[in-house]
């Protein structure tokens, strides 16, 4: 299992009930519901994963995070969960909005597109950056609304979200962020994730 | 119609009180059975069957010698696997397969036809109950069905919420939208057109609505398959001749086609059942029943509800199938929901579908293991 589910793992209490947005294969539900007694669902929007989760005995729904949310009353789930998938919405505000209202509390991962190595790509190689994280193209990428820890960070604050936790995960380690450090992070973390409340 | 001695049946004496107000007492109701109850008695499915099914699932039907219209999905290895679990179907009341139906005798031992009361989902699936009184079972490890099949496993664990561990309605809905209330009564037409049906009282007057019944039959077909698998396998494809005939035979191969589903089907389907079943159908609002708010028919029930629909079905569209998970989700009961990709429409339930059946497979057995 990746290293960022990992980190998500240890965000989240036992016996918790939960929901992964665009939970693909199931790894992560799996993990969860294997090691810590969640209460595990499960929203994908690929026909292909829906059934290896099925395969896996998770329950999820095939459906579209951003129509599909609204079918859960408010504060159903103690987290929901969203990896690196906001910035392939449309509209990834009002998804972020359905989270915080489904969930009481969110945790969202973000690929920083201020990691250093992505802005030296475009820097010096003068194409769209290309990265672990970042593996498509221009052209047949699903990101449609790339942003930076920092850009993030700030957008949750002028929400009036509230930031329980956030982490910097460069490869395999996770560091606090704050606002002191956030210029670092900003540079050396490829991943964001967030444990938010509204 | 049927040769007795291959059904078995139960005679239910509980007096069961009918939605329409009558109440029927000591009256047969067909079952088959597949596979072996385990000594927990926890491995037991119900399956319903649609509007046309009967009893006999899988195998070879012993009144109709063809093969259960469930073959594909159920047996020895495949999706709902009898080498594990104990599968029983039951004719619904008001069919024709040795269940208490118009074809059966009022207690003047006259034909019922029409007098035979109008029956309900809701009174089918109270009348199956008794099964599983009958085989001593507290609890199903699941309830399954298709379309009609699918509103009697939504009545069932409406009516029953502790009876099953999980719950699978198929390509259905919880409430008869007007599309599909026309194509019955377009069926119902059909047959209450033709002069043999005698007002409903044709075995007396020795005549069959085989006619009526047909064109039913090929009406209703149509609304199970879809405009492109019709496209793909029958085309403009002619029937047995290099050209057309200018005349009204049956020139293309779809016309011949619906002519043979219409002519088998009456050989082995009861006109008046067939009246009897749509209208239960058509009077199918689970909404309606909890004053108009779904959720409520699902309240009291921690059962895992696995609902699965199909792309080219424009009988059950997906929706319909949505609003079933919409209305769990909303009082946050255990729900997963996939949508089948295929061609074959609403058939594709019944069909081999392998998206379909492994997703069943898994979910059932999955499911089991973690009993």
């Amino acid at each position: 299992m990746k290293n960022e589910f990992q980190v998500i793992a240890d965000l989240i209490e036992k016996d918790k009930k939960v929901l992964d947005v665009g939970c693909a294969d199931g790894t992560l539900m799996k993990f969860l519901k294997d090691n810590k007694n969640i209460n595990i669902r499960g929203l994908e929007i690929s026909k292909e994963k829906v059934q290896e989760c099925i395969a896996k005995g998770l329950t999820v729904i095939e459906g579209n995070a951003e129509k599909d949310l609204n079918q859960f009353p408010d504060k159903s789930f103690d987290y929901v969960v969203l990896s690196q998938t906001l910035q392939a919405f449309l509209n990834p505000e009002l998804v972020l909005d359905e989270l915080l209202r489904v969930g009481e509390k969110a945790i969202v991962t973000i690929p920083n597109f201020g990691y250093w190595k992505v802005r030296f790509h475009l820097l010096l190689k003068g194409t769209m950056p290309v990265t672990k994280t970042l593996p498509d193209e221009w052209y047949n990428t699903p990101n449609l609304h790339m942003c930076t820890i920092k850009d993030f960070f700030h957008f949750v604050k002028s929400k009036d979200i509230k930031i329980f936790k956030s982490l910097a995960l460069n490869n395999l380690n996770s560091s606090i962020i704050n606002e002191s450090n956030l210029g670092v992070k900003n540079l050396f973390a490829d991943l964001g994730i967030f444990l938010i409340e509204k | 119609m049927n040769t007795e001695k291959n059904i078995k049946t139960l005679i239910v004496k509980k007096p069961l009180k009918l939605d329409c107000g009558k109440t029927i007492k000591d009256f047969p109701i067909a079952y088959e059975t597949y596979g072996s109850l385990n000594s927990k008695k926890d491995n037991a499915i119900l399956v319903f069957h649609a509007l046309t099914g009967d009893q006999f699932v899988t195998g070879i039907n012993p009144v109709t010698n063809k093969e259960g219209w469930w073959s594909y999905a159920v047996g020895p290895d495949k999706a709902i696997d009898t080498n594990k679990y104990f599968v029983i179907c039951s004719n619904v009341i008001g069919g024709c397969m040795g269940s208490y139906g118009p074809s059966h005798k009022d207690p003047d031992q006259k034909i019922f036809g029409t007098n035979f009361p109008v029956i309900t989902i809701n009174d089918m699936v109270n009348a199956q109950y008794n099964l599983l009184d009958h085989f001593g079972i507290d609890k199903l490890f699941s309830i399954t069905g298709g379309s009609m099949g699918g509103m009697q496993v939504l009545q069932f664990i409406s009516n029953f919420p502790n009876k099953s561990k999980t719950v699978i309605p198929i390509a259905t809905t919880s409430s008869h939208s007007a599309q599909n209330i026309a194509f019955n009564e377009l069926g119902r037409q059909a047959i209450t057109a033709d002069s043999n049906w005698k007002d409903g009282n044709y075995t007396s007057n020795n005549t069959n609505p085989g006619k009526g019944l047909a064109v039913a039959r090929m009406a209703a077909h149509i609304t199970y398959l879809s405009k492109k698998g019709l496209q793909e396998k029958f085309g403009r494809k002619l029937q047995e001749r290099e050209d057309l005939k200018f005349g009204f035979d049956a020139d293309f191969q779809i016309e011949s086609y619906l002519r043979y589903q219409g002519s088998v089907f009456v050989d082995r389907f009861d006109a008046n059942s067939y009246l009897y079943i749509t209208r239960a159908m058509d009077y199918f609002d689970l909404a309606k029943q909890f004053k108009g708010n779904l959720s409520d028919a699902f309240i009291n029930t921690k059962a895992k509800f696995f609902i699965i629909s199909f792309t080219s079905d424009w009988l059950y569209p997906t929706q319909e199938n949505k609003d079933i998970v919409i209305a769990l989700n909303s009082i946050g009961a255990d729900v997963g929901f996939v949508e089948i990709e295929s061609d074959k429409g609403h058939d594709s339930f019944l069909l081999d579908v392998p998206d379909f059946l492994s997703a069943l497979k898994n979910f059932l057995d999955k499911s089991y293991e973690e009993n």
